[in-house]
């Protein structure tokens, strides 16, 4: 199982999971992880932790990419449009963009449930990706 | 003490195909021309970068120099994304200001590949701009999408609306013989045009263009000193960042700051959340260093990347509340001869984006209509002109400027 990106994400038997970081000083969540420096200009915190992001949230918007984007985006062919929804996870107070898994854009709408999930790239690297939240 | 223009010009837009430096050197002889002042006299050069052109496209202030002739002359060259022209114009105003130069020449020229932007070459995984293609695919007109969506979502715009935007600026950029597109488009053409990212068809985004674009800026003394009566002043040119949290998502981001230190989750952490969004923010700056205010305003320049934003950008510089800017689009009050014209230029959807020409060609046009030589895309009376645009990471600019 290759990641498409190491220390973002994590698969388990409890599900996928976004890794971010929380400031140890101020609690202040970032994602993709930020080590070091900590980016609320109020808090002096060098201190990060790393913390699980709630896997389920609302779609803040969505959209689609009807024309297979440019390397290095690894296109499948025949290429079908790729997904694209950003949700907000309420708890953490963050937005985090993400592939759709199995729905189009005809099928998701502002405000809806997704979850986190993971699926491959088409050259076979896992990537996080949102679903259905059934 | 004032900053003043004293010089506009441009090479049109286009795909003409040819180095970025022809383009640049076009637009600086046009303004030069345009000011009465020769290249030799000019103390202060800033080029406003390219990074698709290796790397003269770096160091663009000397590129453009040595192009021109060496002259001695003081440089500069930088990069702000899509606000590059307007810094490249706040680093020439500030050494006036300063009594450090009198006369200052800014340049920026793009010759673009066809097709989407996408990152500069090689393996990059460090690079956020290399990682949104490679793990998610998501280009700009994805986020661009992400943002006319939402509209809809909050406000009921529809595809309808956006086109409008269209029809209207392509009417502009007809009339402008600079505009790369100058055929008047239909509301039903651009509903037919392909889907590109739901809910943008091709119509609704911008190009990718080639042109060039120069401003002559002067300290108000030296245009007195040249005969040079009532040039356009410019009042303020804001290059303001975000405020944490910044919670929209921005280009290229994978994820916007977290609100959760400035909500009821943490009261211990007493942080002031911003008094307004970042793209707000950028024109209230610009206001507040100008003492003037959106009623002040004759027309308005935005960076029209969609014709979606067109709509934000009119409620994020004050011409209407939130939610309200299709009223004013259909009404009339922002095409030409309505109340506030926007993009009376045509817009990048006519122009198409030249990324470090495109702030430096909103302030010709803010300088061709407040002199009232814009010809047939004249704005009547036109006495305060604001040009605003914004960036990837965190990159924005609003100008202003004025008879």
């Amino acid at each position: 199982m290759t990641l498409a990106i190491d220390g973002w994400f994590t698969i388990g038997d409890d599900g996928t999971h976004l890794l971010g970081t929380r400031c140890a000083d101020c609690g202040t969540v970032s994602f993709p992880p930020q080590w070091g420096f900590c980016r609320n200009p109020h808090c002096s915190g060098e201190t990060q932790e790393e913390t699980r992001l709630p896997r389920q949230g609302t779609v803040w918007s969505y959209t689609n990419a009807c024309y297979a984007p440019p390397p290095p985006f690894a296109a499948a062919e025949p290429y079908t449009p790729v997904t694209l929804a950003a949700v907000e996870l309420a708890e953490a107070g963050i937005i985090v963009l993400g592939q759709v898994k199995d729905l189009t854009v005809d099928e998701l709408r502002v405000g809806m449930e997704l979850r986190l999930t993971h699926g491959p790239l088409a050259d076979g690297p896992l990537v996080w990706m949102w679903e259905a939240a059934q | 003490m004032n900053t003043v223009v004293i010089g506009a010009g441009m090479h049109p837009w286009g795909k003409w195909g040819k180095p970025f430096i022809e383009y640049g050197v076009a637009a600086a002889r046009a303004a030069l021309a345009d000011a009465g002042v020769s290249w030799t006299d000019v103390q202060y050069v800033v080029g406003a970068d390219t990074i698709r052109n290796g790397y003269p496209g770096f160091i663009a202030g000397a590129t453009f120099a040595q192009a021109l002739g060496w002259n001695g002359a003081r440089i500069a060259s930088c990069y702000a994304a899509c606000a590059s022209g307007a810094q490249a114009i706040d680093l020439a105003r500030t050494r006036i200001l300063a009594g450090l130069c009198d006369v200052a020449l800014v340049v920026g020229a793009d010759s673009t590949p066809k097709g989407f932007f996408k990152p500069v070459g090689g393996k990059r995984p460090d690079d956020p701009d290399w990682l949104r293609f490679r793990l998610l695919g998501a280009t700009n007109p994805a986020y661009f999408a992400l943002y006319a969506r939402r509209r809809m979502a909050l406000y009921g715009s529809t595809a309808a609306d956006f086109a409008a935007v269209k029809v209207k600026n392509a009417a502009c950029g007809a009339l402008n013989p600079m505009a790369r597109y100058r055929k008047p488009v239909t509301e039903q053409e651009v509903l037919a045009s392909p889907m590109v990212a739901d809910p943008l068809r091709l119509m609704d985004i911008c190009a990718t263009s080639d042109g060039g674009a120069a401003v002559v800026l002067a300290s108000a003394e030296f245009a007195r000193r040249h005969g040079i009566s009532r040039p356009v002043r410019l009042a303020a040119v804001s290059t303001v960042t975000p405020t944490f949290p910044n919670t929209t998502l921005e280009l290229p981001a994978f994820a916007t700051d977290s609100a959760a230190a400035v909500s009821e989750q943490a009261p211990q952490l007493r942080i002031p959340a911003p008094e307004r969004p970042f793209r707000a923010d950028i024109a209230h700056a610009a206001y507040e260093e100008a003492g003037l205010g959106p009623d002040d305003l004759s027309f308005a320049e935005v960076y029209d990347l969609s014709t979606a934003l067109e709509l934000d950008w009119m409620e994020d510089v004050g011409l209407c509340p939130p939610g309200e800017a299709e009223k004013l689009l259909r009404a009339g009050d922002t095409t030409l001869g309505g109340r506030i014209p926007v993009n009376p230029s045509g817009g990048l959807a006519s122009f198409g984006e030249a990324i470090p020409a495109q702030a430096i060609a909103q302030v010709c046009e803010l300088t061709w209509q407040l002199r009232g030589t814009a010809g047939a895309r004249q704005v009547a009376g036109a006495r305060v002109g604001l040009a605003a645009n914004q960036g990837l990471f965190g990159h924005g600019s609003a100008v202003i400027a004025t008879t």
